[in-house]
């Protein structure tokens, strides 16, 4: 019997040794990493990389990372869409507004939509257009991807997606299971050029920690040739040392550590500030019409130097103060 | 039998679905609420997961997003979504709330595009999530939809989901783990499970002051009737005042009144 194919786009090598070789050139010293979101944005993402953002969307996401890196208009960027959905919206802002073309290339689990909020308008524009390829994944099968490739390995099998379309449009093979014979599916490694994650704490040397829910930033973290975290704290190296168990990430993934609190915002930070949904509304209204866009990047993207002032327009220290007692239920 | 309306009534026989002891992933809304219902109720055993990582909260209220922090407010465990997808895989979790845009005759889930041509979508949905995983691995697949031809169409344009796919056998044969599919479809007009033979459609119970040819009116495709056709059992005051009292007392789900 002939095994199935999908018949999507496989964008990335899933060459264990490719990576080994990229790998091993890693720097492995305990450097300072410390440096601005710009720089970080401007030194590590080059044009072409496929990028993986951490973080559930709308829940512990690197909102400085992702707006800096559509204001640098970078292009031709790939993109891991696993449970993509604010961030995924952002990043839809340098497609199809007159900046080129930010991404060219999605491997799709969650994109478009916000959960519960609704559709993006504009996401769905650019997913429509057809300038972005796209290959279809689920949320397992990309985080499934992402632990191959933590695991320096080339492929992983899984007991989900088969028979389906979602199965046809992605790039996941049919084997049979060489010592019980079952049929399995084998999702390929994913090794993105670059991640970015947001963190509670992080040391200047880039070991991490994350409070609450890792989703798959662990193997995230892991797969990526260059990491870039943003922390919500910057703490020294020995308040890492007093409790080795909560590091989640340690300094020889990471490859810059920009400190930013707030930085999740408009997003949620588990045990720090809750979502902030009039805003993330407000900016779903203004999609609905190219022109009412383009005032709202200009507003929130553009004419601002930094994510800092992005936090100051939105309503700054007081509003995050206001997003903490809803976290903590404190209202 | 005292007055509710449909997302209520939705909710409450949801609930009644899940047992005490059991495991079940559920996204936001409604099917939040028919699990925080049933532990309220007769499954005060019953452990709630969240696809991002969440295990076992104390929900002080509705989670906005699977991947919000409310999903494990004073949780078990809070861990990766490689975790609970895993958990599911090793085949621990009963039950597994999903939805979609449409569903077909074989409970074959879309949300992934609307449409003839793939390449050309109408309109771009979001895609699995991990609405595919849960509904290949989990034990049993329990819908909550409202009822109308748009959605309940004989094929769906994108098998984003796997139901019974295209009939029985087929789930085992693409591979996918024994003893697992659809079990109930829960919309505002009735109760529809699968026929054990041809794995098609089956309508179980209609809910109360509704007819069958309401039900059919509203299906794009033949739907199959039990021999054993039921009228849903109301809910209860006690059930509804749960609902409305500690389940969603903001009304985010059931609507304010």
């Amino acid at each position: 019997m002939a095994l199935n194919s999908g018949s999507g786009p496989l964008f990335s090598n899933p060459d264990c040794d490719v990576a080994r070789e990229r790998f091993g050139h890693k720097s492995k010293g305990m450097a300072d990493k410390r440096r601005s979101v710009a720089d970080a944005v401007r030194e590590l993402i080059d044009d072409g990389d496929y990028l993986a953002t951490g973080g559930f969307g709308g829940n512990r996401i690197a909102t400085a990372v992702i707006h800096e890196i559509v204001r640098q208009k970078k292009q031709g960027l790939g993109l891991a869409g696993h449970t993509t959905t604010h961030d995924f919206q952002v990043l839809c802002s340098g497609n199809l507004t007159g900046r080129g073309q930010l991404l060219n290339r999605v491997d799709a689990a969650y994109i478009i939509g916000l959960e519960a909020r609704g559709l993006s308008p504009h996401a769905r524009r650019v997913m429509e257009s057809g300038e972005v390829k796209i290959c279809e994944w689920t949320n397992y099968t990309l985080a499934l991807r992402f632990q191959a490739a933590s695991m320096g390995v080339p492929f992983l099998p899984v007991r989900s997606v088969a028979g389906t379309d979602t199965f046809q449009h992605s790039a996941a093979r049919a084997v049979e299971c060489p010592f019980t014979g079952q049929l399995l599916t084998a999702v390929p490694a994913l090794f993105p050029d670059v991640a970015a994650i947001h963190v509670h704490q992080a040391d200047r040397y880039g070991n991490c920690r994350i409070r609450g829910t890792s989703v798959s930033d662990w193997f995230v973290a892991r797969a990526a040739h260059k990491v870039i975290v943003t922390c919500e704290e910057l703490v020294e190296e020995d308040v890492i040392r007093e409790d080795p168990t909560s590091t989640v990430i340690p300094f020889y993934c990471v490859d810059a550590v920009c400190e930013v609190p707030g930085g999740s915002y408009p997003g949620n930070m588990p045990y720090a500030y809750f979502s902030d949904e009039e805003h993330l509304r407000a900016w779903l209204d203004a999609e609905r019409e190219p022109g009412s866009h383009e005032e709202w990047l200009s507003r929130y993207l553009f004419e601002v130097d930094s994510f800092d002032e992005y936090l100051e327009k939105c309503g700054g220290r007081k509003r995050l103060q206001e997003l903490r007692q809803e976290e903590l239920l404190d209202v | 039998m005292p007055s509710c309306n449909a997302q209520e009534l939705m909710i409450c026989v949801a609930a009644r679905l899940l047992e005490d002891n059991a495991m079940v992933v559920v996204g936001t809304g409604a099917p939040c609420a028919a699990a925080m219902l049933a532990q309220m109720t007769a499954a005060p055993g019953l452990t709630l997961m969240f696809e991002a990582g969440g295990v076992g909260p104390r929900l002080p209220r509705m989670p906005i997003s699977v991947g919000d922090s409310r999903t494990f407010y004073q949780g078990l465990m809070a861990t990766s979504m490689n975790d609970v997808m895993e958990t599911c895989q090793r085949g621990l979790v009963d039950y597994t709330f999903l939805g979609g845009a449409q569903i077909d005759v074989y409970g074959n889930l879309n949300s992934t595009m609307i449409g003839e041509d793939y390449q050309q979508p109408r309109v771009r949905l979001p895609g699995s999530g991990g609405a595919n995983d849960l509904g290949s691995l989990c034990r049993r697949i329990l819908v909550l939809t409202p009822h109308d031809r748009r959605r309940f169409v004989e094929r769906v344009d994108f098998v984003t989901t796997p139901g019974y796919l295209h009939g029985p056998g087929a789930r085992e044969a693409a591979g996918l783990p024994r003893g697992t599919g659809p079990h109930k479809v829960v919309t505002n007009l009735a109760v529809l499970g699968f026929d054990q033979d041809s794995k098609r459609m089956c309508v179980e119970a209609l809910h109360p002051e509704v007819s069958l040819e309401e039900v059919r009116a509203n299906t794009g495709f033949e739907l199959l009737v039990s021999p054993e056709l039921s009228e849903t059992p109301a809910p209860s005051d006690e059930e509804l005042q749960i609902l409305r009292e500690r389940v969603d007392p903001q009304g985010y789900i059931i609507g304010r009144s």
